[in-house]
C-alpha cells in the first residue's frame, strides 16, 4: 500500500516579477514501510518537495496523499500521522530550542500531538533510551553535542509513534561515528515499528546504506528512481578493466562483439568494458578470452557509484555541492 | 476548546523560557525607571497649567511610562520569533496539529502577563515617587496596556515571521515606534507645543490612549476622551491582531 501517492506537485515562487519554477511537476509512490531516498542539489527543489509533503508549503498545482489523508483537503489530517525533522544546518535549525532541556523538549511535543501527560512521560522515557539520551534528561539543549542533539531532534518526530517520518539531511554536519551511530536507528525504525523513512540527504554512501528505493530530483523534475543497484546498473553500467599479455587488439575485437559488452575503450594497454551486470558478464568474458588463447595480466571490476549515477544524470556531481558552502539555503526565497 | 488549549501550551513553554532568563524581564523595566527617577522631577518643576488639570506630574507621567513600557515591551518581541525561526521551532510547531494561531497567541499572552507584572511594578514605584492616583484608574490603565500590547506583540511577531532578519527588523520597528512615541505626548504635554504638532499628532493612536489613561488617573471615567481612547485602543488590538494572525495561519510563512 502507497504511504505517499503524489501526482503533478508543483511550485512556483514569484520574486520581484520573476516566476520560479522550484518544483515542476513530481510524481512519487512511496510504499509503506520503505526508507526512501530523495537526492538532488541544492535548488533542485529537494526541500521545496519536502516542505509541500509536510504542509509547510502549498503546492501550486499537483495532488498528493500523504499517510491516508489529502494534502491540500487535510493538511490536519496529515500533520497528525506524519513526524518531520527539519534540516539541522543552513538558515534553520533542526527544531529544538537551545534553552529547553531536553525532556521539556520531549513532553511539549508530546503535548502539540495531545498526547496525555502519563502517556507522554512513558513514550519520552522509551525513546530516551532507544536513542541513546540517557542521563541527558535535565540537560539543557544548548549543552548537547551534536549528535546528542540531532538524536533528540529525531526522538521529537517520533513521540507520537508516525507511521511515517520525514527526515530532511538527518546526518549533515554529523561526525562520521555520529552518522554510522544514526543510521543504525533509522534502519531500526523500520525493522521495529514498521514506520516509513522519506530522507534527504547528500551523502551517496548514505543513501546507499539505507535506502531501498533513492529518487533523483533535477531541475523540478524527478530525473530518476529505482533501487540504489538498479539507478547504477541502468545508467552506468558496470566498468572491467583488463589488461592482456601482448597486443590488445585481438582481444579488443573479440570483446567487442560480446553482447554484454556496451562499450570498450582502450587506453595505455588497458580495455575499459561497460557491461551490464559486471559480476554475472565476467565468467563469460573470461572463458572468451581463454578460448582464443589470450593470457590476462590483471582484471578489476568496479561498481558504479550513486555520484557516477547523479554525474550522468544531472552533470552535476553531488560531492560539488556540500553543504554549507555557497548557495546553501537558497533553495527556499 | 483546542484552541484555548493550544494557546496554553504555548503559554506555558514560552513562560517557562523566560522565567529561565528573568533578566530580560528587568532589564525592560529599567529604562522606563530611569525616566521616573531622572526626568519625573523635571516635570514637576512646570507650571501646573501645562499639565493639564493634574497637578499631580506622575498622574501626567506615570500613565505615558505605561505606554512607553507597552510600546517597547511588545513591538520587539518580534526579535524572540526571528531566532524561535531560525531554530526551526516554528516549522516543528508548524508541523504538528497544534492551532497555527496558538502559536501566536500563546506568545502574545506570555507578553501580556510579563507587561501587566512589569507595569505594576513601575506603578508602584511611582507610588514611592509620590504618584497619587484611584485604585480603579490603576486597573483601566492596566486594561489600556493589555489591549496595546495584544495588538503590537501579534503585528511585532508577524512581522519578524515576514523579515526573517534581526538586522532589518530592529531599524523597521525603530522607524515606526519613535515617532509615535513622539507623538503622542509622553515625556511632554502635546499643548506645549505648536499647532502643527498637536495636528500632526492627531495621527498617533497612543495619544488617545494616553489622554484616556490621564483622565482616569483623574478621576474621570464617563467622558468623550475615555470613549475615544477605548474605542482606540480596542479597535487597534483587534486589527492588529486579526492582521498578525493572518501571517501565523496563512499556508507558507
Amino acid at each position: 500500500m502507497a504511504i505517499i501517492e503524489a501526482r503533478g506537485l508543483a511550485r512556483t515562487f514569484r520574486s520581484r516579477k520573476r516566476t520560479v519554477e522550484a518544483v515542476r511537476g513530481v510524481d512519487l509512490t512511496v510504499g509503506d514501510g520503505e526508507i526512501v531516498g530523495f537526492l538532488g542539489p541544492n535548488g533542485a527543489g529537494k526541500t521545496t518537495t519536502l516542505r509541500m509533503l509536510t504542509t509547510l508549503l502549498r503546492p501550486t498545482a499537483g495532488t498528493a496523499t500523504v499517510a491516508g489523508a489529502d494534502l491540500l483537503g487535510n493538511p490536519l489530517g496529515v500533520r497528525e500521522k506524519i513526524g518531520y525533522v527539519p534540516q539541522a544546518i543552513g538558515e534553520t535549525m533542526g527544531g529544538t530550542d537551545p534553552n529547553c532541556l531536553v525532556i521539556e523538549e520531549l513532553l511539549d511535543q508530546g503535548a502539540l500531538y495531545r498526547i496525555r501527560a502519563a502517556q507522554a512521560r512513558q513514550r519520552a522515557g522509551r525513546l530516551i533510551d532507544q536513542l541513546e539520551l540517557t542521563g541527558l534528561e535535565q540537560r539543557l539543549v544548548k549543552t548537547l553535542s551534536g549528535g546528542q542533539r540531532r538524536r533528540l531532534e529525531i526522538a521529537l518526530g517520533l513521540v507520537h509513534q508516525p507511521p511515517l517520518v520525514f527526515l530532511d539531511e538527518p546526518t549533515t554536519g554529523l561526525d562520521p561515528q555520529s552518522r554510522s551511530n544514526l543510521w543504525e536507528h533509522i534502519g531500526r525504525l523500520r525493522s521495529e515499528l514498521g514506520t516509513t523513512v522519506f530522507l534527504t540527504t547528500h551523502y551517496l554512501e548514505e543513501a546507499d546504506a539505507l535506502c531501498d528505493r533513492v529518487f533523483i530530483i533535477d531541475h523540478g523534475v524527478i530525473a530518476a528512481e529505482g533501487t540504489p543497484d538498479e539507478l547504477k546498473r541502468r545508467i552506468s553500467g558496470d566498468v572491467v578493466m583488463l589488461r592482456v599479455a601482448g597486443p590488445g587488439g585481438a582481444a579488443r575485437e573479440l570483446l567487442a562483439d560480446q553482447s554484454v559488452v556496451r562499450e570498450i575503450t582502450a587506453a595505455d594497454g588497458t580495455l575499459k568494458l561497460t557491461v551490464e551486470h559486471g559480476e554475472q558478464a565476467l565468467p563469460s568474458l573470461l572463458r572468451v578470452l581463454d578460448a582464443a588463447d589470450i593470457t590476462l595480466e590483471s582484471i578489476n571490476l568496479s561498481r558504479p557509484t550513486l555520484d557516477d549515477v547523479f554525474l550522468t544524470l544531472t552533470g552535476r556531481s553531488l560531492r560539488d555541492d556540500s553543504p554549507g558552502g555557497p548557495g546553501k539555503g537558497k533553495e527556499q526565497p | 476548546m483546542s484552541f484555548i488549549r493550544d494557546t496554553m501550551l504555548v503559554f506555558r513553554r514560552q513562560e517557562r523560557l523566560a522565567l529561565r532568563q528573568p533578566a530580560w524581564v528587568i532589564i525592560g523595566l529599567t529604562q522606563p525607571i530611569l525616566y521616573l527617577a531622572l526626568f519625573g522631577p523635571l516635570l514637576k518643576g512646570l507650571p501646573g497649567a501645562s499639565l493639564g488639570a493634574s497637578g499631580n506630574a506622575y498622574r501626567f507621567f506615570v500613565p505615558g511610562l505605561l505606554i512607553q513600557l507597552g510600546l517597547f515591551g511588545s513591538t520587539f518581541v518580534g526579535f524572540a520569533i526571528i531566532s524561535d525561526w531560525r531554530a526551526g521551532v516554528i516549522e516543528r510547531f508548524r508541523v504538528t496539529p497544534v492551532s497555527r494561531l496558538a502559536i501566536m497567541a500563546g506568545r502574545v499572552l506570555r507578553d501580556v502577563v510579563t507587561l501587566v507584572v512589569q507595569a505594576a511594578v513601575l506603578v508602584l514605584v511611582g507610588v514611592a515617587f509620590g504618584l497619587r492616583a484611584p485604585v480603579a484608574a490603576v486597573f483601566i490603565g492596566f486594561g489600556f496596556i493589555v489591549l496595546v500590547a495584544i495588538g503590537l506583540a501579534s503585528v511585532s511577531y508577524a512581522t519578524g515571521l515576514l523579515v526573517k532578519s534581526e538586522d532589518a527588523f530592529a531599524p523597521l520597528i525603530n522607524t515606526i515606534v519613535v515617532p509615535l512615541l513622539l507623538l503622542s505626548g509622553i515625556f511632554l504635554p502635546l499643548t506645549l507645543g505648536p499647532g502643527w504638532l498637536q495636528g500632526i499628532a492627531r495621527i498617533s493612536p497612543f495619544r488617545y490612549i494616553i489622554n484616556a489613561m490621564r483622565e482616569a488617573y483623574l478621576g474621570h471615567y464617563f467622558n468623550t476622551i475615555m470613549v475615544e481612547g477605548i474605542a482606540v485602543a480596542a479597535g487597534m488590538a483587534i486589527l492588529f491582531l486579526w492582521l498578525g494572525s493572518r501571517v501565523f495561519v496563512q499556508e507558507n510563512a
